[in-house]
């Protein structure tokens, strides 16, 4: 399994996400980069931020409240959310935020300790992006296709099972 | 009984495959114990004291004959020959290889059963009434709604990595033998003004070491939007709740800190967006689930036939079981019979390989091939033929599952305390046991009447200590043993969490304590007063100081 993957297809990042370091300003990067920002710098400086000649995309943490976005949706190219641990699962009901009722419709990537093994309960919820932890690559483990169907309503399946099977022909 | 459909047997199957990698990638070395932990629990699979601990899902407590008789296989196979049944109606082997687990999990599979969500941080086994669907106070069956969140909270994909565990029981009765009170959400039966049976919806209850008695958010919900608002209900417990202390990530926590009114704002809010939408039930799909319980080809049979009324009047021995271990039925004709797991000396919830396939047998012998778990620890067979109890007792007493104590002070909830669990201060199983033979005199016991014994190994609260008449929690004191008792706990309508009465009590202490407390009892009780309402009319007061007089 390779370490970024994006629509089940391996791909080459081109984005650098830019965390605060101990003195909690974001490391400098030429303009051009496409980078990821946390949201609490974005929304400090959105203007900027969308007017610089690289992308920017924006960064939230599991506490971090979707609805601060929503005026940014649109142009934003980029989401990621960060799981700090994977048992931690916030970045989960923010993904479906996003995407069912915010109606968010660019890449949403998980990053953090994201392993193979989630790739499909995230997908299921709206992320279309997995930055596989560091280590985590090489492994076995789930993917899209370890379940081939699932009970709920969810962003991939806005049917729940219940009623395909019912008004199923 | 819900049967699964193609879609049911492939995802358990899918399953099965998945833990069966996460296994082996856990035994090569490639997945640590700190990654693993989590992958296995939500299997139900511990690790114990003497060996991994594995716990099967028995969905709302419904058990077929041949699932049954798999269960016996397994233990037979796989363990030492026995299960213990729990108090959310699940059954737990404690002896399982753990290279074998995916193994147990495929036989599983075969009879539509599994481990899934059985643990971890996860919407848990959805449990209700023992006597659903047969109950005569019934309002509305709670078992089509129960399949309806078992399917939805299973691999959930939102809602797999929780704060904390989540537990939802059901009841569609008027009296809630469910515990709705004490759950992270109880739904019970209420009516709206047009005498619509819906939901009351009943969150943040739950026992642990902060006992709490849930909080009514909605008075009634109406059954179509079951789905829509637990969606909701989780929504804001997965992103509120607490994530920093395990003892504070419970529901109930938070319920607390935003206020059960605040808590109920954000709900509705949230559900304001979820509402209407495809997950609400149609009428259609509610029959799609209600078409898999509906009524056995019960027989036209009259109450009291002779078959019953002769032996009853006969045999002093049937007549009590018959009375302690057999309840009314919707159905004439009818009882349900509740199989005592509780004989003096075994393990309360205990059963032994040969005891689950006698009981399968006579659920196809006797009933219609089925049976419950209920959250007592017993098994109950729900439909029984008033002419056919007789034989039954017969059999059942050789089978040792007939000890007729239903209700009585020897009927003990009980975790399986320090002899099984890593986490257990003291062992509960001595203690239960202890009591069991204090009060083995049968008229005494009978006199005492319903009483609720609940026995916890620590402050964890599996046994239900907190909501026992009489609670016994297992504490430490300098790595030693001591016993601390709570009275006047109680489930149902006037749910309670119990009061600790004084110092905690040596093991060998324990049963004296008890016998005091029941001599107050019965100097004290009022005629035809249950413990319960006795403790509660005269207080805690005269048990305490009888219980710690200094001995002249
Ligand atoms: C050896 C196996 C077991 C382990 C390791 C275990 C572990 C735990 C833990 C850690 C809790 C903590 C709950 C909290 O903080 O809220 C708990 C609670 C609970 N467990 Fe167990 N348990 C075991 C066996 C059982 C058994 C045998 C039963 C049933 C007899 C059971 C039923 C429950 C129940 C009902 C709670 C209730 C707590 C609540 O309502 O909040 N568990 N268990
Ligand atoms: S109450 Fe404590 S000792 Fe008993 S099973 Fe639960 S965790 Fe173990």
């Amino acid at each position: 399994m390779p370490r970024y993957i994006k629509d089940g297809k391996a791909q080459t990042d081109g984005w650098r996400l830019l965390r605060p370091g101990d003195d909690g300003a974001l490391p400098s990067v030429p303009s051009d980069e496409d980078v990821i920002v946390p949201l609490a710098a974005w929304l400090q400086d959105a203007v900027r931020w969308q007017n610089r000649p690289g992308r920017s995309g924006v960064l939230l943490s599991p506490d971090d409240d979707p609805a601060l976005l929503e005026p940014h949706l649109a142009g934003l190219a980029l989401i990621a959310i960060d799981f700090p641990a994977f048992t931690d699962g916030r970045g989960y009901s923010l993904a479906r935020l996003l995407r069912e009722r915010y109606d968010y419709a660019g890449e949403l990537r998980a990053v953090g300790d994201v392993w193979p093994d989630l790739i499909r309960s995230l997908w299921l919820v709206g992320f279309d992006a997995f930055l596989i932890k560091d280590g985590k690559e090489g492994e076995g483990g789930d993917d899209y296709n370890t379940f081939s169907d699932s009970y709920q309503v969810n962003f991939r399946q806005p049917q729940p099972l219940f009623r395909r099977r019912v008004t199923r022909p | 009984m819900y049967r699964y459909d193609e879609v049911d047997h492939r995802l358990v199957r899918e399953r099965v495959v998945q833990f069966r990698d996460q296994t082996r990638r856990f035994l090569a070395g490639e997945l640590s114990e700190d990654e693993f932990r989590p992958l296995r629990l939500m299997n139900g699979l511990y690790i114990q004291r003497h060996a991994p601990m594995l716990r099967v899902a028995i969905p709302y407590g419904h058990l077929r004959s041949t699932q049954l008789r798999k269960l016996a296989d397994i233990a037979r196979r796989y363990d030492k020959g026995y299960g213990h049944f729990t108090t959310r109606q699940n059954i737990q082997f404690n002896w399982p290889e753990l290279s074998r687990v995916p193994d147990i999990l495929e036989e599983l599979s075969t009879v539509e059963m599994h481990a899934i969500q059985t643990s971890g941080n996860c919407v848990r086994n959805t449990t209700t009434d023992a006597f659903a669907g047969v109950a005569a106070d019934q309002l509305f069956d709670p078992r089509p709604y129960c399949e309806i969140i078992r399917q939805w909270s299973t691999m959930h994909p939102e809602f797999t990595f929780l704060p904390r565990k989540f537990k939802i029981a059901v009841s569609g009765s008027v009296e809630d033998r469910a515990a709705t009170m004490v759950h992270d959400i109880g739904l019970h039966v209420s009516r709206n003004e047009a005498g619509e049976a819906g939901f009351r919806v009943i969150v943040g209850g739950g026992l642990g070491r902060t006992p709490m008695v849930g909080e009514v958010i909605r008075e009634f919900l109406p059954r179509q939007h079951l789905l829509t608002y637990l969606d909701a209900v989780l929504r804001v417990y997965n992103r509120f709740g607490r994530r920093d202390n395990k003892y504070k990530a419970r529901i109930k926590i938070l319920v607390k800190a935003m206020t059960p009114e605040g808590f109920a704002a954000k709900v509705e809010d949230e559900w304001r967006h979820l509402k209407d939408g495809p997950a609400t039930l149609r009428d259609e799909d509610v029959a799609h689930y209600a078409s898999f319980f509906v009524d056995p080809a019960y027989l036209p049979l009259a109450d009291e036939p002779a078959e019953l009324t002769g032996p009853l009047a006969e045999d002093k021995a049937f007549a009590r079981w018959f009375e302690r271990n057999t309840r009314a039925h919707r159905q004439p004709g009818y009882r349900s019979v509740i199989l005592s797991l509780k004989e003096t000396g075994a393990p309360p919830g205990d059963i032994s390989d040969e005891q689950m396939e006698a009981a399968a047998d006579w659920a196809d012998r006797f009933g219609f091939g089925e049976l419950r778990v209920a959250h007592e620890q017993n098994l109950v067979l729900p439909d029984v033929a008033q002419k056919d109890l007789y034989a039954l007792w017969q059999t059942a007493r050789k089978s040792r599952m007939a000890t007729p104590n239903i209700g009585l002070l020897t009927d003990i909830i009980s975790c399986p305390g320090g002899d099984f669990c890593s986490l257990a201060n003291a062992r509960s199983i001595p203690v239960a046991n202890a009591i069991q033979q204090t009060f083995d005199d049968l008229d005494y016991l009978y006199d005492l009447g319903d009483i609720a014994c609940n026995f916890s190994g620590c402050m964890n609260a599996c046994g239900h200590h907190h909501i026992g008449n009489i609670g016994i929690l297992g504490v430490d004191k300098n790595g030693e043993e001591w016993y601390q008792i709570t009275l006047g706990g109680s489930q149902g309508s006037d749910t309670a969490i119990g009061k600790v009465i004084g110092p905690s009590f040596a093991q060998a202490d324990v049963p004296v304590a008890f016998g005091k407390i029941m001599q107050v009892y019965l100097e004290r009780r009022l005629d035809g007063e249950r413990f319960i309402e006795t403790l509660r009319r005269v207080g805690v007061e005269p048990f305490k100081e009888r219980v710690y007089a200094p001995l002249h």
